[in-house]
């Protein structure tokens, strides 16, 4: 009896006539691709990798702007709430940022808008309220996340935002209303003050057209009065702020984005009241690690060997490796020839030969001139 | 006593001091780097793609002016001498890929930009020899060990003897030979310029053992020629046949000029390359060294040996991009990261911490230091030759 296959083979992508045709077009580009020539066309066309143009800038508040993109050919359409990674060269240097689509899919002229909020100590977030320009390309990525409504059951939302939280909420109620399926829902929005609101204007007028919607909105700090300790912290969430303002917050699917105080503040009221599994919750990521302040090393992970180890702050993270038996890539051993190059997971390194600290997540690192500067992972 | 080992007249605190005076510099300049500068690469990046393809498409548009079609501006003249400009536009296509764009990303010159299309360990160039290849042999190998005899595969690539300190053998005698075949077929030369070859043929490795990274070189060259030698060609065949039936004219000589264009590309790019590079290290009065010379060196001392065997060539701005910046061989050994638009404003500060320090800064006219490299090989090619500077003792 001849043995069963242990696996099916592999299945073969499909071969389109495309894929075909960019094969043979390709050995005339070789070792570049046609779509690097393509580019130079116009860059929307590239298929190696996936630019947007800035269309249109709109500063929604002093402070908040929505960037109007227009993605390239391999772009596909998004989820109401799904993010998506934005590529912003700043002072030479490229960055990857993840912000909030805050269109809804509906929209029907292949372009889509984010809506950023320049942060305080924000490079990224500065350049693209104040210096981006309509013309300008910007990597993006395709839309990413599981922070949006349910397609089958129809739910009863309560949106419960902050700040620039907002967005992944407008991006829902845009999409419910263009698709005529609003259902009975409450917004709870928080922001400092009333000319604070991102899409403030368009936020009260949905309340005044739509019934079903309900608007609340809670401002944290009241401009003529200074702030006091009594009031301080008299507008946030609580408990009776939401019983009050939402009674029937028992019965609804919770959606909620905002920084993490507010976060944590309703995880711990919806675990209290059992009510966990109803409250989604989309969260700002870190993009950097905090660098600790008196760095004397620290435990370094090396995420691929799956090697943990203990290294000091003057020792390179080359050798930490050899130490723990691996043998990482390396060549000149004093930072020149770059053989070394690898990825930052997470955590903080120092570079030895001026001190920089490197803290930036996917930022590269030559392990025989780094160090660790606290716990770190590498991508080793 | 470390410092008699190099042959300059400066004590190890003077060299940790010029080696501190080096950091300086590199530190100011890393510390500048921004948006000046990635407009700078992606500009260049941009304009050289668009000339490559101008450069073919020109190659094509020349085979128009063909006798046969027999309108008024048809002739082998204008054929040939349009063909020769669009040949030209793509050698320099070639050479701007290959010396400032290329060779300078694979350096991690533009890494600290973290753009995801200019990396250093993805960049593949249009040249036979893979870049994981020439990384190794270039970055670590010659730049780490740069002019020390018997471990930097640079001093005269194996097949030449382009210092004294290197034993005479019968071999040398057709090195002048050699010199002319390497500069018409320098892209293949570079190609099997190897690490693994190399050990293969000293016995040190079976045939097997290097058959993988053999394959790796195998795929990238057929890469290359079919670009060149098929595709290229074979597209203005397959357009040649239909027409054939109205233009007498042999489709197969329509083939045999794209390809005879295309190699003559590859042969002006191979010549410059060449040229600049042979001028980096071999001109008169740059130092070689034994490794008994480099033990237990520090990084100061590292600069100074980088120093002593570097030359530049003086020319113009134009020249220097055009050279991929190796023009500024010494500063680009200096800081073999630093990204290459900046050598021309770091060299006039080496310079004159090279006076400073009494250490000789080799400079000089490209005809003067492609001509005492030519009589170099020649005159090497014979045993003898004096010995070399670095091999000197301070007096």
């Amino acid at each position: 009896m001849a043995p069963a296959p242990a696996m099916p083979p592999p299945e073969r992508p499909a071969r389109s006539p495309w894929h075909w045709l960019t094969t043979v077009t390709d050995m005339f580009a070789f070792p570049l691709r046609t779509s690097h020539y393509v580019e130079l066309v116009n860059p929307l066309w590239s298929t190696h990798k996936l630019q947007a143009r800035v269309e249109a800038v709109w500063d929604e508040t002093r402070d908040a702007r929505t960037v109007t993109l227009r993605p390239g050919l391999n772009w596909r359409g998004h989820r109401a709430g799904q993010h998506v990674r934005v590529g912003v060269p700043v002072e030479g240097k490229h960055y990857t940022r993840t912000y909030t689509i805050s269109s809804p899919p509906e929209r029907d002229d292949g372009c889509f808008t984010i809506t950023v909020k320049a942060i305080d100590g924000g490079r990224i977030s500065h350049h693209i309220v104040r210096n981006l320009k309509v013309g300008d390309y910007l990597p993006v990525g395709l839309p990413q996340g599981d922070f949006y409504l349910p397609d089958a059951q129809p739910v009863l939302p309560l949106f419960i935002t902050a700040g620039s939280g907002i967005t992944p909420a407008m991006s829902m109620l845009r999409s419910l209303i263009a698709q005529q399926r609003l259902p009975d829902t409450v917004h709870l929005h928080y922001a400092p003050h009333r000319f604070d609101v991102v899409f403030g204007k368009e936020l009260e007028q949905l309340a005044a057209k739509h019934e079903r919607y309900n608007l609340l909105m809670q401002f944290t700090r009241d401009i003529d009065e200074v702030p006091d300790a009594a009031q301080a912290g008299a507008g946030y969430f609580s408990a009776a702020q939401l019983a009050a303002s939402c009674p029937d917050w028992r019965e609804r699917e919770v959606y909620a984005c905002g920084p993490p105080a507010l976060l944590a503040a309703l995880t711990e009221h919806f675990e209290e009241a059992g009510r966990g599994a109803h409250l989604h919750i989309e969260r700002f990521r870190a993009e950097f690690a905090r660098v600790p302040v008196d760095a004397v090393g620290g435990r370094v992970r090396f995420a691929k060997s799956s090697a943990e180890v203990e290294a000091d702050s003057n020792t390179s993270l080359l050798r930490v490796a050899e130490d723990a038996g691996m043998n990482p890539p390396h060549g000149c051993r004093m930072g020149i020839c770059h053989t070394c190059n690898t990825t930052l997971l997470s955590g903080c390194v120092r570079d030895l030969r001026n001190g920089a600290v490197i803290n930036e997540v996917g930022a590269t690192v030559q392990t025989c001139v780094c160090a660790a500067a606290g716990d770190c992972e590498l991508d080793l | 006593m470390t410092t008699a080992k190099l042959p300059v007249n400066l004590t190890d605190a003077q060299i940790a001091e010029l080696g501190r005076e080096l950091d300086a510099i590199r530190e100011e300049v890393m510390a500048s780097r921004g948006e000046r500068d990635r407009k700078y690469i992606l500009r260049l990046i941009k304009t050289q793609r668009s000339m490559a393809v101008l450069g073919r498409i020109i190659i094509y548009l020349s085979l128009f002016l063909l006798p046969a079609w027999g309108h008024a501006l048809a002739g082998w003249w204008p054929c040939l001498l349009v063909m020769g400009v669009g040949t030209l536009m793509l050698g320099l296509a070639k050479i701007l890929e290959n010396m400032e764009i290329a060779h300078n990303v694979l350096h991690g010159q533009w890494d600290w930009m973290k753009d995801p299309e200019v990396q250093s360990n993805t960049w593949e160039w249009d040249t036979m020899s893979p870049s994981d290849r020439w990384m190794q042999s270039h970055n670590v190998v010659h730049h780490t060990w740069t002019n020390v005899v018997g471990k930097d595969l640079d001093v005269g690539y194996g097949i030449m003897r382009v210092t004294p300190l290197q034993k005479w053998h019968p071999m040398y005698l057709f090195q002048s030979l050699y010199f002319v075949l390497l500069m018409l077929f320098f892209e293949e030369g570079v190609a099997l310029h190897e690490q693994a070859i190399d050990d293969h043929l000293k016995g040190k490795k079976t045939l097997r053992e290097v058959l993988p990274t053999l394959k790796h070189i195998g795929r990238k060259v057929r890469g290359q020629v079919i670009k060149d030698y098929v595709m290229w060609p074979g597209a203005a065949l397959l357009v040649a046949v239909p027409l054939s039936f109205v233009v007498p004219q042999s489709p197969w000589l329509v083939f045999a000029l794209v390809a005879g264009a295309n190699f003559i590309a590859n042969i002006i790019r191979n010549i410059w390359t060449f040229t600049i590079i042979f001028c980096g290290h071999f001109p008169a009065g740059s130092h070689n060294f034994t490794v008994e010379q480099v033990e237990g060196e520090t990084r100061a001392h590292w600069y100074l040996r980088q120093m002593l065997g570097s030359c530049n060539i003086r020319g113009g701005r134009l020249f220097h991009i055009l050279s991929g910046n190796l023009s500024h061989q010494i500063e680009h050994h200096l800081y073999p990261d630093m990204c290459s638009n900046r050598y021309p404003e770091v060299a006039p500060r080496v310079k004159a911490l090279a006076a400073r320090y009494g250490i000789p800064y080799n400079e000089g006219s490209l005809a003067r230091q492609f001509g005492t490299t030519t009589w170099k090989i020649f005159r090497l090619s014979f045993p003898g030759g004096g010995t070399d500077p670095g091999s000197r003792q301070p007096a």
